[in-house]
This record gives C-alpha cells, sequence and structure tokens, in this order.
C-alpha cells in the first residue's frame, strides 16, 4: 500500500513544528474554509441536511478507519458497528420513543457515557483483532460486525430488536434546535473539522509517529523499545473516539438507530468510502463521504433518465469503486497526487521541481 | 526456559558477574535444523568483540536470539546480570541493548529524522504522549545530533524511501546509538558501503564511548578486526574459536575455513 504521510502537501516540513501551521495556510485553503462557512446560505435544507450534513458524518466515521489503515496498516470493517453501537448507547441512556428502555439521563452524562462504552467495546474489537494481520484482521473485525447486527436485531431487552429506536434526538443547547438543517450542518461541520484536525495533529505526534512505525515494520518497533501490540490496541481506542462522535452525528440526522444503521451494507459503504477517497491523508474519507453521498441521491435519477431500472444503483458505485481502485493506488487522493506531480515536472527533464534528493 | 537453563541462570545469579552479556547453553532449532547449539560467551562491558564465520553459521540467528526476535530453544541469556532469556524484545531494549539489521528495517515511509526521533523516543517515557515534539524538546535535540552524528544532516527531513543504500545504513546505525545504549549488535554495518562511509563507519566505530560495547558481524575483515578486540568464529551454528584478532589472522584452521573462501557480501 503506498500509504505515505505528507501533512499538508508541500507545507509538510513547516508542519513538524510543534503547531500545525494553519496560519501559513495558503490562500486556496482560506478560500475553501469560506466556502464551507457560507454554505448554508445558498443551498436548500435537502443539501444541508441529506448531502453535506451526512458527508461530513460518514467521513467522520470513515476517518476512524483511515486513521487505523492508512497510519496503522489495520483494515478494520468494525468501525461503523462501534458508531452504530454509540448511537444505541446514546438511545438507551437518553430520550427516545421506546420509553421502557431508554434512562432519560441528561446529556452532559448519557453523550460522555455512549462514548466511553463506544471506546470501550472498540477497545475489545481491537484487543481480538491486532493478533491478526491483513485478510485475518479484516475477516475478524467483519464477524464482530455482522455478530453485533444479528444481536441487535434478535434481543428485545436492550436493543428493541427489529425496530430499534426512535426520537433520538440531539440536546437543545444554546436554545438551538440542531436538528435543523443550518444547525445540523454547522454542528457537523464543526466535528468534522475538529476531528480531522485532530488526526493530522496526533499524526505527527509521537503515538501518531509510533503508529506509522507499526505500519511500515512492527519488528524494528519492538527493537526499538515499542510495545507493538499495547500500540496497535491504543490505535483502535483512539479511533473508535472519532467513530463514535461520527455514529452519534448519523444517529441525530435520522433521529433513529436501528440494526439497518450498522447493517453489513453499511460496514462495507464506510471501507468503499475510505478507499475511494484515500487512505494516506485524513481528507480522503471525506472526499470518499461526498462522492458517495452524491452517487447514492442521484444516480438512481440518472439511472432513471438513461431507461435503467433504479435499483442498478449499486452497479454504478461498484463500477466506480472497480475503477478507483483498478487506476490509482489511493483513491481520489492518488489520482490527484499523481496528476498534480505530471502537472509540475519539466517536459524536458522528467523532473519535478525540488527533486533533488 | 528448561530445566538446565534454570539451574545454570540461578548459579550465576549467585556469582552474580557483571558481564555485559553472558550466553550459557545457548541452542536453536528451526525444525530439525540446529542453527545455533550449545553458545556460550561471555563479553565484558565496554569490549569489542567481532562474530564471524560463512554464510549459515548462524552468526544472525545469534543476533536475533539475543534481542528476543526468536526465542532460544535452549540455553539462557544474561544481560548485566539480569537474566533476559524469556523478555521480548522491547523490555531487552528499554534495558540498554541495542541492533542494527542486515537488510535495512526502516520506516520507509517516514523522514530520516523521524525514524531517529522513533528510536529515542522508544527507549524513553511518553511512547503514547499525544504532544506533538517541541523542536527544542531534549529528545528531539538528540534525535538532531544523532543524524549530524552519522553525516545525514543533509537528508534530515527525506523520506527513508527516497534515501541511497549507503545512507540508509548509516540511518540504522544513528538508531542503534538512540537512548543510553550500553551494549550494541552490529549485523554487517559495512556491507554494500563505499570506501569512503567505510572510512566514516570505522571512525564512528571506533568513537563510541569506551562503556558502550559491542559485537559486530562483518565479511570485510579489514574493518571487523579494526574496530575489534577479541573475535569469535563460527561455523555450523557453533563457536570453534576465540581470540585476539592477530592470533585468529594467524590461525591455519581459520584461514582454511574462511578467509581463503574470500570476502563474500551478504
Amino acid at each position: 500500500m503506498a500509504v505515505t504521510e505528507h501533512p499538508g502537501g508541500e507545507t509538510a516540513r513547516q508542519g513538524s513544528g510543534f503547531w500545525p501551521s494553519v496560519w501559513n495556510a495558503p490562500a486556496s485553503r482560506w478560500g475553501f474554509a469560506a466556502i464551507l462557512l457560507l454554505i448554508p446560505a445558498a443551498a436548500g435544507d435537502f443539501w444541508l441536511l441529506q448531502v453535506y450534513g451526512w458527508t461530513f458524518a460518514l467521513g467522520i466515521v470513515a476517518l476512524s478507519l483511515q486513521f487505523l489503515g492508512g497510519y496503522g496498516g489495520m483494515v478494520s470493517l468494525a468501525q461503523m458497528t462501534i458508531a452504530g453501537f454509540a448511537g444505541y448507547m446514546v438511545a438507551i441512556f437518553g430520550t427516545s420513543s421506546v420509553e421502557h428502555i431508554s434512562l432519560g439521563w441528561p446529556w452532559w452524562l448519557n453523550i460522555p457515557a455512549a462514548i466511553f462504552l463506544a471506546v470501550i467495546f472498540g477497545t475489545i474489537t481491537g484487543a481480538l483483532a491486532v493478533r491478526t494481520e491483513g485478510i485475518y484482521t479484516i475477516m475478524i473485525t467483519l464477524a464482530i460486525a455482522a455478530a453485533f447486527f444479528f444481536f441487535v436485531n434478535q434481543d428485545y431487552v436492550l436493543f428493541n430488536g427489529f425496530s430499534g429506536f426512535n426520537s433520538v434526538l440531539p440536546p437543545t443547547l444554546f436554545g438551538v434546535d440542531w436538528r435543523e438543517p443550518t444547525a445540523y450542518y454547522y454542528m457537523t461541520l464543526f466535528f468534522a473539522v475538529l476531528a480531522y484536525g485532530v488526526v493530522l495533529y496526533v499524526s505527527r505526534s509521537p503515538f501518531g509517529l509510533a503508529l506509522q512505525g507499526v505500519r511500515d515494520n512492527p519488528r524494528r518497533m519492538a527493537a526499538l523499545g515499542f510495545n507493538v501490540t499495547a500500540h496497535r490496541i491504543a490505535a483502535y481506542a483512539f479511533a473508535s473516539v472519532i467513530a463514535a462522535v461520527g455514529g452519534l452525528l448519523l444517529v441525530w440526522s435520522n433521529a433513529q438507530v436501528s440494526p439497518g444503521t450498522q447493517s453489513i451494507d453499511w460496514v462495507i459503504n464506510i471501507l468503499i468510502i475510505a478507499v475511494v477517497g484515500g487512505m494516506s491523508r485524513p481528507i480522503g474519507p471525506f472526499i470518499g463521504a461526498f462522492i458517495f453521498v452524491l452517487l447514492e441521491n442521484w444516480s438512481e435519477t440518472a439511472l432513471a433518465w438513461v431507461g435503467l431500472s433504479p435499483e442498478r444503483f449499486k452497479l454504478v458505485i461498484g463500477l466506480g469503486f472497480l475503477a478507483i481502485v483498478l487506476w490509482s493506488r489511493d483513491g481520489v487522493l492518488g489520482i490527484w497526487e499523481s496528476w498534480r506531480a505530471r502537472s509540475r515536472r519539466d517536459p524536458l527533464t522528467g523532473r519535478a521541481p525540488g527533486d533533488d534528493a | 526456559m528448561t530445566d538446565t537453563g534454570v539451574t545454570i541462570a540461578e548459579r550465576m545469579s549467585a556469582n552474580a558477574t557483571q558481564s555485559a552479556l553472558e550466553l550459557r547453553g545457548l541452542g536453536r532449532m528451526f525444525g530439525a535444523l540446529a542453527a545455533l547449539a550449545d553458545i556460550n560467551l561471555t563479553v565484558r562491558p565496554g569490549e569489542r568483540r567481532a562474530v564471524l564465520g560463512s554464510n549459515g553459521a548462524g552468526k544472525t540467528t545469534l543476533f536475533n536470539c539475543i534481542t528476543g526476535d526468536f526465542l532460544p530453544t535452549t540455553g539462557s541469556i544474561r544481560f548485566f546480570g539480569e537474566d533476559i532469556t524469556a523478555f521480548p524484545p522491547q523490555e531487552r531494549i528499554r534495558r540498554g541493548l541495542r541492533r542494527t539489521y542486515q537488510i535495512s528495517l526502516l520506516f520507509t515511509h517516514l523522514s530520516v529524522i523521524d525514524n531517529v526521533y522513533l528510536a529515542c523516543r522508544g527507549v524513553s517515557r511518553g511512547r503514547f504522549s499525544l504532544i506533538r515534539p517541541r523542536r527544542d524538546e531534549a529528545l528531539m535535540q538528540s534525535a538532531v545530533e544523532l543524524v549530524d552524528l552519522v553525516h545525514l544532516a543533509e537528508v534530515r527531513d527525506t523520506i527513508v524511501a527516497e534515501l541511497s543504500y549507503g545512507q540508509q545504513r548509516q540511518l540504522e546505525i544513528a538508531m542503534a546509538l538512540a537512548g543510553a545504549p550500553r551494549f550494541i549488535l552490529f549485523d554487517e554495518p559495512a556491507a554494500g558501503l563505499s570506501p569512503t562511509e567505510r572510512r566514516d563507519l570505522i571512525e564512528i566505530l571506533t568513537n563510541l564511548p569506551g562503556h558502550m560495547g559491542y559485537i559486530i558481524i562483518e565479511h570485510d575483515m579489514d574493518v571487523a578486526l579494526r574496530v575489534s578486540e577479541s573475535v569469535t568464529m563460527m561455523h555450523n551454528g557453533r563457536i570453534f574459536k576465540e581470540g585476539r584478532p592477530e592470533e585468529i589472522e594467524d590461525d591455519e584452521e581459520v584461514q582454511a575455513l574462511y578467509l581463503g573462501g574470500g570476502h563474500g557480501h551478504g
């Protein structure tokens, strides 16, 4: 896997400082940030909730996979399960329409408890998975995901079986209804930027560097004094926090959590999002999530337009996935990188500027 | 490990010897093949020893047993008096043991300074720290010094995959010197180096602080005999001769078995 880590592309060298070089960011980044902040002025409710909000929330869950896969070399299929688990916890401890199960705790107790338990769940998953490599990691996390899906489907005591929980709403903080489209947009944007920034920051911390060391060469890491197994499990715990936050945002957008939230379909969709976007940098999952959400919403219309049945929408996603995997080693990020490298190369010598090492 | 190992270990701790490294009856089987058999070796603190032998003599297996990459099948390993036979690699490293690898095992997607910084971090606190290192942090400073020591200052921020082979070998050495090593295992550090790089290597090795002992596996006799004060000859997984470099060089049996065969690489 070509998982190189160059935070901020050409600013990689400044990026190794104590603070990320936010204030030195190029103008294009400031422009992009301004656009993100101003989108609600132009976009309708459907776009704010179903396209952008959903992109940020799914992107956060996929970001937890990017952290594990891109930096740690561990492909976990249980990230959507951890997200769904956090959603269930917030429904059980907080309020929902299923009053005989929900405990009705206040948000400041309910939300931390949900995230904490999701981290425990994710850490146990990690402890089981880290002793395996490659395809076996995928299989064991898929088995955990499948087991959780069938369990919540059948358990009516705690998880309310097939119907799950309805009316799981975000807390009304500062007098704002956070399910209102503009508020939901800003809430998901805030957490997406926060999660992105935290992952980027941690990737250059001793913990993050060591995780990349474990990915490149676990044997050497042990020969440098690191406990490789403990480091991998800690990475799962860290990724669980991110997945749990994404899970809460997803559950709040629909106001409901049910077995379908972390069905096998969704477990695999998160993998597709991360791979299509690119695993080498934390922006990849958000790019992948945006493409996925656009396809999910509009490929049916496009298919109907060319006379195909709307159920063929998975065919479009599948073909797109195949094309990206075949032509790029690192999703859309990989295509972007190779395009940029080509455009910078001197047409005579074939060398890129700064390629003097 | 085994019954003999325990009794020998007990006897040794009763003696309270202060050898840097003490191997007693060390053996390692790969299936039916005895890669190492009945190795007894004592190295004083600060001693510099070369281990010579043809390919397949068991030199690298010996290193792998000492650092814990493999567990020995029989025998015991003491490091500064402590029985480390069953310790995982990281626990041995944290006690001051270091090694380099014959085939560079580096973090190819990280920069030179990040590789050395990880080596420094591995033997100190805060391995799980989520706070980015400051430029003036003591560990970062010592990483920078190590990079300078092995003449890699110019490529400090370069990704390791882009380094030349010789530079990667030098980086291996910088990583082995991180922290406060008490004893280092060098596995063919000169293999594939240019003549200039070899001179630099000899200089680095001879200038190491006096208390830092090492064992060096090296095919280049020129390097091996100049940087060591004692020599152990291995053949087919066993030690068959020990002595001073001059004695080994003049020994007929050694010449017949090894030196006559030319200086192979790898």
